[in-house]
């Protein structure tokens, strides 16, 4: 058997066929016909039905949800109108606004990675977000008075600061206490939404965060040489600054867990704990600077969220965002590019959501806002298959 | 080397070796009727919830009277002599309480709350004794709210018994499947409970959104107002007690009491709820035992659904009639059913009583019911969230583990 027809390969081609079928009734081919997106999308099912039928079930059935996605999205997209289209698909935009989308899951799904490696289960990324977002709105504007432009640094510190605090209650639970994690987690969850809602309601109930937080938000990075250049130049040329930092992190943390001993120590803990404590590893002492660390990076996500994205601040404002941060987390396999393509899917459909109303009116953007959490339900269930995260998670440890 | 292969990962834990999570469940939550852990989770709650409201400079006593006297629990103090229609018919009797009072008509509010938080926490209670966390009570919920709200303002001239019963059951049915999803999920391909029912929770509410928004298939005749029609007059529940038109109680809280009884039923009395909880003490000496694990996780998920759905159902034919996006972004009941079915640690009897203080806790914080010029009732709102969120957090603790792990310290 070649290298181009295993099974995997298969399945692999098939994804891409999937979205090709998309992409063809998109701009700028715009195929007006039906038929094009359809007999693409029956060729990634097909592929997707063989390597399914094969040894490759994940492949395939991806594949195969690609296809039937592919047509459907495309036979949509050739029943309406080019103009409609136009204002909907510019790339360079939705490649931008991708990468907004995106970061604060890639946050959030960073942050899991450390304390899940570690070995603990983190369900409170969706409150640890949310706390950064409030805490670091709070700080910028307590700040902008005599940090000026530059308050966001202080608003970031108090969002990872905050961050911290709330997590190092999970760890105190988690590893001390060893309850059960997940509903640790949820409970920190409500902590966290009534706490920033009741500060919130308390400071700027009446007239809700001030107006001049763009003036002293974290800035977006400009780069002019960029500008003229075609589709890379829209979605480069002006990104904020916690995107670009975002891509620092991912390969920190790829260097940091894969290529260190540090970062070995790490894993062993969360696939092994007995045997990291008899070579004379500290289980808890990792296990809580894990957890603690990952509150303070996902608390950085809420803080751009508020600060750098939508420079305001709202109850409960993160809408789930924490738990498609820990979705394509799993669905990256607890690895960093992985989750961060993953990241980038649910982003993406962020984006299109966002434009949608645009052309369509406002009940498809609606309607719409439903699929990034469609497609991490998919991503959860089965099409991915059997997501085997780190051995020990979920566990507490009680040394002997 | 091979004593580190096959230790505690594979074998059952020793003695003074961490639980699993599954025992954990069952230990904890296995139905002890423990009394202490509930009542001093709450205590602990509430004194940190007016800690926080101390901190924010109000005074938290006044706070907590003004709440207690919005939740009309104190009518049950008020005894005297009184006369009280019985209900559904012109007769009048001798009744020990005033059935027309300020604090009868917030008891009938807390009660209207209690209503659906007992079977939004019975869905969690019921997914809890199979070893899972459904965190999709509120999509649940919202998915039988829409279905009944379908039913009840579209099929117009049915006999109305049938057209109530009607809603209530296709309702319970959509909650049942929704949650069912969850549970073919996980007993297929194993995808964590937890994040397929958030999901499904978010996908519930923005489609609700879109059906009733503006411009979507079921919003109502009038094009300004983003909601559906109310339903048709015979698909409302019977109000037996205050106005209906002030959101009176209906005969709804009377369908939960049942479902309470139905839930110990199911969990201790039919094979069922054996495999259930056979699952949810330890899924491979289940299936060693011959108990399909697979089957009993999708089955108990779709009874907690229908919970669920039941609970949308009777708040849309018991006194909301009708729903908009609104509504089903702000509405919190899943979520406050989960505190109160971790409170009332999974039992029908501490279900029961756990909802009921969440149902007046809510009904004293809002915004009818709570005195704005003692405290905000947004501010309000917030602090029941965060007691909530203490409650959860606080009655996760083992007591005992707390105790051996501050002797462990004093030992150190």
């Amino acid at each position: 058997m070649s290298r181009w027809t295993r099974p995997q390969a298969v399945g692999s081609t098939g994804i891409v066929l999937g979205a090709l079928a998309f992409w063809l009734a998109l701009p700028p081919l715009a195929a007006r016909t039906a038929v094009l997106p359809i007999a693409v999308g029956v060729l990634a099912v097909a592929a997707g039905i063989w390597a399914a039928s094969r040894e490759s079930r994940r492949a395939g059935g991806g594949a195969i949800a690609a296809g039937v996605l592919g047509i459907a999205f495309g036979v949509l997209a050739t029943r309406s109108s080019s103009a409609h289209l136009d204002t909907v698909v510019v790339w360079g935009s939705l490649g931008a606004a991708t990468l907004r989308y995106a970061t604060p899951l890639t946050f959030a799904a960073i942050g899991g990675l450390y304390c899940e490696r570690s070995g603990v289960v983190n369900v409170a990324l969706e409150g640890m977000l949310l706390t950064g977002a409030f805490f670091g709105i709070w700080g910028a504007v307590w700040a902008h008075t005599w940090a000026g432009g530059l308050a966001w640094v202080v608003g970031l510190v108090a969002a990872a600061l905050a961050g911290m605090a709330l997590a190092a209650i999970h760890a105190v639970w988690a590893i001390s206490f060893k309850t059960d994690q997940i509903i640790s987690g949820t409970a920190i969850n409500f902590l966290a939404l009534g706490i920033t809602g009741y500060l919130f309601v308390d400071k700027y109930g009446d007239t809700g965060t001030p107006g001049n937080v763009p003036d002293y938000g974290i800035p977006d990075v400009h780069l002019h040489f960029l500008q003229n250049w075609t589709f890379i130049g829209p979605i480069f040329g002006q990104l904020n600054l916690m995107i670009w930092l975002s891509f620092a992190l991912l390969v920190a943390t790829y260097v940091l867990v894969f290529r260190m001993p540090e970062g070995l120590r790490l894993r062993s803990v969360g696939e092994h704990p007995r045997a990291a404590d008899t070579v004379g590893l500290s289980v808890s002492k990792i296990r809580y600077i894990a957890v603690i660390g990952s509150g303070a990076i996902a608390a950085m996500g809420g803080a751009y969220l508020s600060l750098g994205f939508v420079h305001s601040f709202n109850q409960g404002m993160t809408n789930g965002i924490g738990f498609i941060g820990l979705a394509a987390l799993i669905f990256g396999k607890w690895r960093p590019f992985p989750a961060w393509g993953a990241a980038l899917l649910f982003g993406f459909s962020s984006a299109l959501a966002d434009r949608l109303p645009a052309a369509y009116g406002n009940q498809w953007g609606t309607l719409f806002q439903a699929l990034p959490y469609l497609l991490t339900l998919i991503a959860v269930g089965g099409v991915v298959g059997r997501s085997i995260g780190p051995a020990a998670a979920g566990r507490p440890y009680a040394k002997q | 080397m091979s004593d580190f292969e096959t230790d505690e990962l594979d074998e059952e834990p020793r003695a003074g070796s961490a639980p699993t999570p599954q025992q954990h469940f069952a230990w904890r939550f296995g139905g002890a009727s423990d009394l202490l852990t509930p009542l001093l989770t709450t205590v602990v709650a509430f004194l940190m919830g007016g800690l926080v409201v101390a901190l924010t400079g109000k005074n938290p006593i006044r706070v907590y009277h003004a709440i207690f006297t919005g939740t009309g629990v104190g009518w049950f103090f008020q005894v005297g002599n009184h006369s009280a229609r019985i209900p559904f018919s012109a007769a009048h009797m001798w009744f020990p309480w005033d059935t027309g009072s300020a604090a009868a008509t917030n008891l009938q509010q807390t009660l209207l709350f209690t209503t659906p938080i007992v079977l939004t926490a019975l869905a969690v209670a019921f997914a809890f004794r199979c070893g899972m966390f459904n965190i999709g009570g509120q999509g649940q919920y919202i998915v039988g709210t829409i279905f009944a709200v379908w039913l009840g303002s579209s099929v117009a001239s049915l006999d109305p018994w049938l057209h109530v019963l009607l809603c209530i059951v296709v309702a319970t049915l959509a909650g049942a499947l929704w949650a069912g999803i969850a549970g073919i999920l996980k007993a297929t391909v194993g995808a964590h409970e937890v994040i397929s029912t958030i999901m499904l929770n978010w996908i519930a509410i923005w489609v609700g959104s879109y059906l009733f928004g503006a411009g979507g298939p079921l919003q109502g005749s009038r094009a300004a107002i983003p909601a559906s029609n109310p339903i048709f007059d015979g698909a409302k529940l019977p109000v037996f007690w205050g106005l209906k038109l002030l959101q009176g109680l209906s005969i709804g809280v009377f369908i939960a009491i049942a479902m309470l009884f139905v839930y110990w039923v199911i969990v201790n009395r039919t094979t069922l709820g054996f495999a259930v909880r056979a699952v949810g003490f330890n899924p491979e000496a289940a299936r060693y035992g011959g108990i399909s694990v697979a089957r009993s996780y999708f089955v108990a998920m779709a009874i907690a659904g229908a919970f669920a759905g039941l609970a949308g159902a009777i708040d849309v034919t018991g006194w909301e009639y009708q729903v908009g996006p609104a509504d089903l972004q702000a509405s919190q009941i899943g979520f406050i059913g989960l505190a109160a079915a971790l409170l009332g640690r999974n039992t029908a009897v501490g279900v029961g009583f756990a909802s009921l203080l969440f149902g007046a806790l809510i009904t004293g914080t809002s915004s009818r019911q709570l005195d704005p010029t003692v405290f905000r009732p947004d501010l309000a709102g917030n602090l029941t969230t965060i007691i909530q969120g203490l409650v959860v957090l606080f009655v996760g603790l083992n007591l005992g583990g707390l105790w051996t792990w501050l002797g462990r310290r004093r030992r150190v």
